[in-house]
């Protein structure tokens, strides 16, 4: 016994701001980007209207870049998690409350300096006149970290650090401490009781810690440019490459579009493994 | 009281902060008499050339890396009420895919002389109002160098100087004395792999790998681009870098060898004297940079003013100084000290400025070119 459903146009104003951002700033680009990769470059650099699968039979002139990103994101996505997860650890469970405000606002103090800055600045970390030039006062000549892989995973776990380290301090610190002394009191080691209590419950954390960099890393530009000296190149790279030097728009749309294909495909996948159990795809903040 | 004593006494007060500036003036009436002075006396008021504000409060200028003295932008904003916002690129295509585009708020950009003709007939530039720029002198210019600049009798860019496409050499660390293109890539796969730069930009790259073989710089010719690919990727893993910001690599000490233009080249060894600029005997590029401005120029008053300004010839001599490219301007060289115009960097031998070509407009649109320069960074 339903009468003629009413418009709840409370829900639909609250709605329309993010519908409208959605619509505007996703879709419709995504949209814009799919029909430019089936066109031609114009002859003085742009888009020629077409229909041709040309751009995407030439994708493997970029498999380098492609590479790259598949490699290096995942990797860089690791050592952030491994370098986050004790500092996260400690931050949550280990220091005094008091303490750990002034601990948190230090994690977000390099913020508060542009990304780029502070990028930049290891330029000169890493140069001949760096970390280099003070080896080779202790007697280790000849080694060289500015433009070089190593260089770009330095600034990726600097740079991506407290993205991962926030998501798992909250899932760790929301963790029931009972718990902790429940399996204490059952005779559980520390190492067993972090292994089986702690590390499970603050997973939801790491995982969306790990999407957070791992989708940003895939898209990453400004790393590899500064800090790989135009060698270490990532898809970003290659994309803004193909739109601001060789002009080449559809080719850069196709790549654009496969970039967005293989993100789903591989965020999707990675879900569905780490979060096998209802109850974490629950906890999880994805 | 004695209007002496009132006078000390307020200005005392002034002194110790305890009247503001304004209420000093005004109760002992110097403001009064500054604002009469001012008006019937407008020789005593700094001169500007602009009343203030009316070419707006920002000229937005798109131009090259290590190109521009801040101090002229200084004395440009102390002048007309305008400051200088300024964005550098490496490349021509950056400049030319950011006009394409649209929305750049340029009023004021710095193209070389290969990218005019392309810009004038995609109507992204406009002819220059040469009344505008009473300080451009085009018969005071090298006729040669700034050729370009005009497009069908119509003048777009209005040159800025003039320069050649070589390589730096860090002769403290390179020990061979290179002076070609053949010794310069061969090198660059032995002795000193891992500490060579070449441009992030494809005309010079790609023209100065064909000059290995001897072709020519502009070459569009598919095997002699071939050639060039293969070279460029047999380099490649001993590159430094591909970056058309290359100083700071030359300064840290990491690279010791790299394509490098005029300015740069003169700029490194102004301050780091073993670093030297050699132009490869087999030849390469001489070209002209031109201020234009955009069809889309938000501020084309500001953008004329500072064009104006910038070539004026005492300015455009402390450019000089400070940038170390050649000037088109007869008239500014006449300002210039005799060893910078001596100076073997910026005005290199006769026989070896001969074999340089300048830059076409079709090597530099090549789409060819352009997918080859793109297949070489993502190797």
């Amino acid at each position: 016994m339903q009468g003629p459903r009413k418009w709840d146009w409370t829900a639909i104003l609250l709605m329309s701001p993010s519908v409208a951002i959605f619509l505007g700033l996703l879709v419709m680009p995504i949209l814009v980007v799919l029909v430019l990769s089936f066109g031609e470059r114009a002859e003085a650099g742009g888009y020629q209207a077409a229909f041709t699968f040309a751009q995407y039979a030439n994708l493997p002139a970029r498999w380098a870049a492609f590479r790259n990103t598949l490699t290096l994101a995942p990797l860089g996505t690791v050592l952030c998690l491994l370098a986050a997860y004790p500092l996260a650890y400690y931050l949550a469970v280990k220091v005094s409350s008091r303490n750990r405000l002034l601990l948190l606002i230090l994690v977000i103090v390099p913020f508060w300096t542009s990304f780029l800055i502070r990028t930049y600045a290891w330029i000169f970390i890493l140069g001949g006149k760096g970390l280099p030039a003070l080896l080779d006062m202790i007697g280790v000549p000849d080694v060289r970290f500015i433009n070089t892989p190593f260089a770009v995973l330095v600034g990726i776990v600097y740079g991506y650090l407290p993205l991962m380290v926030f998501p798992i301090f909250v899932s760790l610190e929301r963790l029931d401490k009972r718990l902790l002394e429940a399996s204490d009191d059952l005779g559980a080691s520390p190492a067993r009781t972090f292994w089986q209590i702690t590390l499970p419950l603050s997973a939801p954390g790491a995982v969306t810690g790990c999407m957070l960099v791992f989708i940003l890393l895939m898209g990453e530009y400004l790393i590899p440019a500064l800090l790989g000296g135009g060698k270490v190149f990532f898809i970003g790279n290659a994309l803004v490459d193909l739109f601001l030097q060789s002009r080449n728009w559809p080719f850069g749309s196709a790549v654009a579009v496969s970039l967005v294909v293989i993100m789903l495909v591989t965020v999707t996948l990675y879900l569905r493994v780490t979060l096998r159990n209802r109850g974490m795809r629950d906890q999880a903040l994805v | 009281m004695d209007p002496r004593k009132e006078f000390i006494k307020q200005l005392r007060r002034y002194e110790k902060g305890s009247i503001s500036r304004r209420h000093f003036l005004g109760v002992t009436g110097l403001g009064t008499a500054m604002a009469v002075m001012a008006a019937e006396v407008p020789g005593l008021l700094p001169r500007k050339a602009w009343a203030a504000g009316s070419i707006g409060d920002k000229v937005s200028l798109a131009t090259w890396p290590n190109y521009h003295d801040p101090k002229d932008f200084e004395a440009f904003t102390a002048q007309t009420g305008a400051a200088v916002e300024v964005s550098v690129f490496g490349s021509n295509e950056e400049m030319l895919a950011k006009l394409q585009a649209g929305g750049t708020g340029w009023d004021v950009f710095v193209p070389t002389n290969y990218t005019v003709s392309t810009h004038a007939s995609l109507g992204l530039i406009e002819p220059l109002d040469l009344k505008k720029i009473p300080n451009y002198d085009i018969a005071a210019n090298d006729a040669r160098l700034i050729k370009e600049g005009t497009v069908n009798g119509t003048v777009y860019g209005a040159a800025k100087d003039w320069g050649t496409t070589g390589f730096a050499v860090n002769t403290a660390k390179v020990k061979e004395n290179p002076t070609s293109w053949k010794q310069f890539w061969d090198l660059t796969q032995g002795a000193y792999s891992g500490r060579v730069t070449v441009h992030d930009y494809q005309l010079t790259t790609i023209g100065n790998a064909l000059k290995y073989y001897g072709y020519s710089f502009n070459s569009n010719d598919e095997k002699e681009l071939a050639d060039a690919e293969k070279l460029l990727m047999a380099a490649k893993p001993n590159l430094f870098a591909i970056t058309s910001d290359y100083q700071p690599a030359f300064r840290n000490g990491d690279a010791w060898l790299g394509i490098c233009w005029t300015g740069d080249g003169k700029q490194l060894h102004r301050d780091i004297p073993e670093i030297t600029y050699v132009l490869g005997k087999e030849g390469g590029e001489v070209w002209t940079d031109f201020y234009a401005v955009p069809k889309s120029a938000p501020n084309r008053e500001g953008g004329y003013a500072l064009i104006n300004f910038l070539l004026d010839p005492a300015i455009n001599a402390t450019e000089v100084k400070f940038h170390g490219q050649p000037s088109t301007d007869s008239r500014t060289n006449k300002l210039l000290p005799e060893e910078l115009l001596k100076d073997p960097i910026m005005y290199p031998a006769a026989e070896l400025l001969a074999p340089l070509e300048f830059g076409s407009a079709a090597t530099f649109t090549n789409p060819a070119r352009a997918e080859l320069m793109a297949r070489f960074k993502a190797a």
